[in-house]
């Protein structure tokens, strides 16, 4: 391999003109797409442990039954809203697509930074002003209390008349302009700037999915967009597209917002996948298996991801047809899902496995998604799906599938990454004892949530009949745990940085073959200021970079 | 009850998953049981399907879960660092992957023809034999018997301290639907303020209640008994806190009951629709 070569060439090319800003001008003003990342992830961890610590609230109100300390129950809604509203647009987002997506993939396709560094820059400070908005709103008159969904008309002015709801609408209308700009810099990027012989289907997964994942922001968000503006004139203005007094209709809202949200889900797991992808080969020691086959499913579930979005409102009414074909569309999700699933298992099969916690997490996202999968598979159906709707199963099936599994991709692309990015590597001990602790601790938060929702508590609900006591408070048992789990996480952050050992170029051995193992750890200012060559090695290895011998272009 | 559970189940395999279900369901009377693992007891043809098509499900949910983990537990022993120090290369097996494309699409068929079946059985009332009119206000609902005389009346939550013995809490309504058994019942679902959501588990009810529509579901009550329900999307501060309770009696129960009822409404105008709820939060 040509391991060696490519770190020197790393070495010689830096170190003297590593100029940049200092202080605060490096960051308020940066354009450097390493610089960003990082902002972008010390971002989502600023609003985890917000989401986090609401969440943790939530659950210590529901561990047994009866109001146990949140007595203004307009206040319990605002914590359920915002906790969604943040772990969705300001943890997972910022986190994978921000930060890992910032700073791996022009490290990744061999580009010196982002297309657009400028527009890097707005994107992440319209992110930071879309929280700082968000938080703004819980502060407004009374918050607003309508679920992330914001379902009019109880989002209506008549039903929340305090200037909250504008709070929210305006966070999400920032961030997502943040985010469209992001995602047209990460198409350009990839399209356009990869290396000489880094062609589409030899390009990283984790690049393919921040690919997928920035069309999806890009068609997705402005949907969500005209949807938030009409719902900003109607509470201001005036106009009636919600209101059916004035021949609007609220389920025109539904139908927009969840035209944006379904993808949204898929814009949260699909860089997981990407990043999974990545961990299973380095550390099993093997290509991915089926690599055009990942790719190509990542694509597809992100195609179909589209046209499935009735399956959020089964129970609105809407036709039996319109519902026999939602039902049917949202099965065949499960054949591209199961292609990612069965190759993960194939690319570890006959592997030498080496289980570093990136691995671990790895594979716990795969158990995670293969729990979260199957309950989405009852949930799709119609039929049932009215014994399910809006109870604490739909709450238990989108925790495994996506928010946890999302939360163990970026748990595992920390540990693999923090060496890359920081020049010093985590403490394996500690990090696998974090492992474990958080991996019990979600388990025993949210499986038994499967067995309140089939037994029909309702979601969204401060207290609850007494019948429904036990699985709660074993739920909230498991939050305690994860919320453990969760600060030890943020106590290994700071250790890493304290007095974590030096990481060398690449700490994982023959396993990591793509080009950010290429350049020092920490990773340099400025990377690929001479873009490497990319030669097929042995023909047919599927791309991520394996036998794509990268060289330093002379 | 037990026995149907049982011989919904598919095979013998899982006889004691089965067994754990007939637990959870055996001494339900509408509403749940403390523990309980699985859907509330039946009491509609609706949610009966729903049983034995959930029962499908769940034997593929478990069956996909224990393959998935089998093949990963056999991974971690076999072809770790230890046991396997030099990985194979190997990244393609085109019979492989068109199998592990084909065999899930074929399950999804096994899946979807019960799952589509049971969705035109569930839409809507076969020759209704009368309508019951469900109106949804923040926080109680209004009740309206169009075929028994258009007497309506108001629901309203009893507050805990004033609960009777085995009232469970936020399930207990001052006037409770009441509805014959062995009668298919149209119901009409709206709502005069936000969205809420008619639920009642053991008679498979679920609909949304939307201000400008009236949603239409059905329900057939199998036996005697009362069951409840919770509003189920949310409405507002008291959403947790808008119980359904429904009776169902006897047919001849039932027309004397409307006769009682349509003396006892008539004195009260129209439900009140900007009452607000007698009870408080606390």
């Amino acid at each position: 391999m040509a391991h060696g070569a490519a770190a020197g060439h790393g070495a010689h090319a830096h170190g003297e003109h590593d100029h940049h800003p200092t202080g605060w001008k490096r960051w308020v003003y940066s354009t450097n797409h390493k610089d960003i990342g990082t902002m972008y992830i010390v971002l989502s961890m600023i609003a985890a442990l917000l989401g986090g610590l609401m969440s943790w609230y939530i659950r210590l109100e529901l561990a047994e039954p009866g109001i146990q300390f949140i007595e203004d129950t307009q206040f319990y809604n605002v914590l359920v809203t915002a906790h969604g509203f943040l772990m969705v647009f300001f943890v997972v987002m910022p986190a994978m697509i921000g930060g890992f997506g910032n700073w791996f993939v022009p490290l990744m396709v061999g580009a010196p930074d982002m297309a657009f560094p400028r527009m890097n820059n707005i994107s992440f400070w319209l992110t930071a002003a879309g929280l700082v908005l968000l938080v703004m709103s819980a502060f407004v008159g009374g918050g607003p209390g309508t679920g992330w969904t914001v379902y009019p008309p109880l989002s209506s002015i008549a039903y929340h008349p305090d200037a909250a709801v504008d709070f929210g609408i305006l966070a999400l209308h920032v961030a997502g302009a943040g985010s469209i700009l992001g995602a047209i810099n990460f198409i350009v990027t990839i399209l356009n700037m990869r290396s000489p012989g880094m062609t589409m289907h030899r390009m990283p997964l984790f690049a393919w999915s921040i690919l997928i994942t920035a069309f999806l922001l890009l068609l997705a968000l402005p949907v969500l967009a005209g949807a938030l503006t009409m719902l900003l004139t109607d509470r201001n203005f005036g106009t009636h597209f919600y209101d059916p007094a004035g021949g609007g209709d609220p389920l025109l809202w539904q139908h927009l917002f969840w035209f944006f949200g379904h993808p949204e889900v898929y814009i949260i797991i699909l860089p997981a996948f990407g990043i999974v992808s990545q961990l299973v080969s380095t550390f099993s020691r093997k290509p991915v298996f089926g690599y055009l086959g990942m790719a190509y499913a990542m694509s597809a579930i992100g195609v179909v991801g589209f046209i499935v979005w009735a399956h959020h409102m089964y129970t609105t009414g809407l036709g039996v047809n319109a519902r026999a074909y939602f039902t049917t569309a949202t099965l065949i999700i499960a054949v591209p899902t199961g292609i990612k699933i069965f190759s993960w298992l194939a690319t570890m099969w006959g592997g030498s496995i080496d289980f570093k916690a990136p691995m671990l997490y790895a594979i716990g996202f795969i158990f995670l998604f293969v729990v979260g999968g199957v309950t989405g598979v009852a949930l799709a159906n119609a039929g049932i799906d009215f014994a399910l709707h809006d109870t604490y199963y739909v709450v238990a099936h989108f925790h495994y599938v996506m928010a946890i599994a999302a939360i163990f991709a970026m748990f595992g692309g920390y540990y693999y990454w923090v060496g890359k990015m920081t020049g010093r590597q985590y403490n394996e001990g500690l990090a696998k004892a974090q492992f474990w602790l958080f991996f019990i601790g979600v388990n025993l938060l949210f499986f038994p949530q499967h067995f309140l929702g089939l037994a029909g508590m309702p979601r969204r609900i401060p207290d609850y009949p007494d019948v429904y006591a036990g699985w709660n408070m074993v739920s909230s048992f498991g939050a305690l745990l994860t919320m453990l789990g969760t600060f030890m996480f943020y106590f290994i952050v700071f250790h890493t940085m304290r007095s974590g050992k030096p990481a060398e170029a690449n700490p994982w051995g023959e396993g990591a073959t793509t080009l950010e193992w290429t350049v020092p750890s920490p990773a340099p200012f400025h990377t690929h200021e001479v873009q490497p060559v990319i030669s097929a090695g042995d023909h047919g290895n599927g791309g991520h970079g394996h036998g794509a011998h990268p060289r330093p272009a002379e | 009850m037990t026995t149907r559970i049982l011989r919904s189940l598919i095979g013998g395999s899982l006889t004691g998953v089965g067994a754990v279900v007939a637990a959870g369901a055996a001494h339900a009377s509408g509403m749940a049981t403390p523990w309980q693992i699985n859907l509330q007891d039946a009491a509609s043809p609706v949610m009966e399907r729903v049983h034995g098509f959930h029962n499908m499900l769940l034997v593929i949910q478990i069956s996909i879960v224990v393959l998935v983990l089998g093949v990963l537990a056999y991974i971690i022993v076999r072809f770790n660092s230890k046991r396997n120090p030099d990985p194979s290369r190997t990244a393609h097996n085109t019979l492989l992957e068109i199998v592990w494309t084909a065999v899930p699409i074929v399950i999804l068929v096994i899946i979807a023809i019960p799952s589509l079946k049971l969705l035109y059985y569930s839409d809507r009332a076969q020759d209704p034999d009368m309508t019951l009119k469900v109106t949804a206000h923040q926080w109680y609902w209004s009740y309206t018997y169009p075929d028994h005389g258009d007497f309506a009346f108001d629901s309203l939550p009893v507050a805990a301290e004033v609960l009777e013995a085995g009232q469970p809490r936020l399930l207990t309504v001052d006037n409770p639907i009441v509805l014959p058994i062995d009668t298919t019942v149209q119901v009409l679902v709206t709502t005069d303020d936000v969205i809420h959501n008619f639920a009642v588990p053991s008679l498979g009810l679920k609909t949304d209640a939307t201000p400008g529509r009236v949603n239409e579901t059905w329900v057939r009550i199998s036996k005697e008994g009362t069951y409840y329900g919770m509003c189920s999307e949310l409405c507002g501060v008291n959403h947790y806190y808008m119980p359904i309770q429904v009776k169902a009696v006897s047919k001849e129960r039932f027309a004397a009951w409307t006769q009682e009822a349509k003396e006892k409404f008539a004195a009260r105008p129209a439900p009140a629709v900007a009452a607000a709820p007698a009870q408080s939060i606390q």
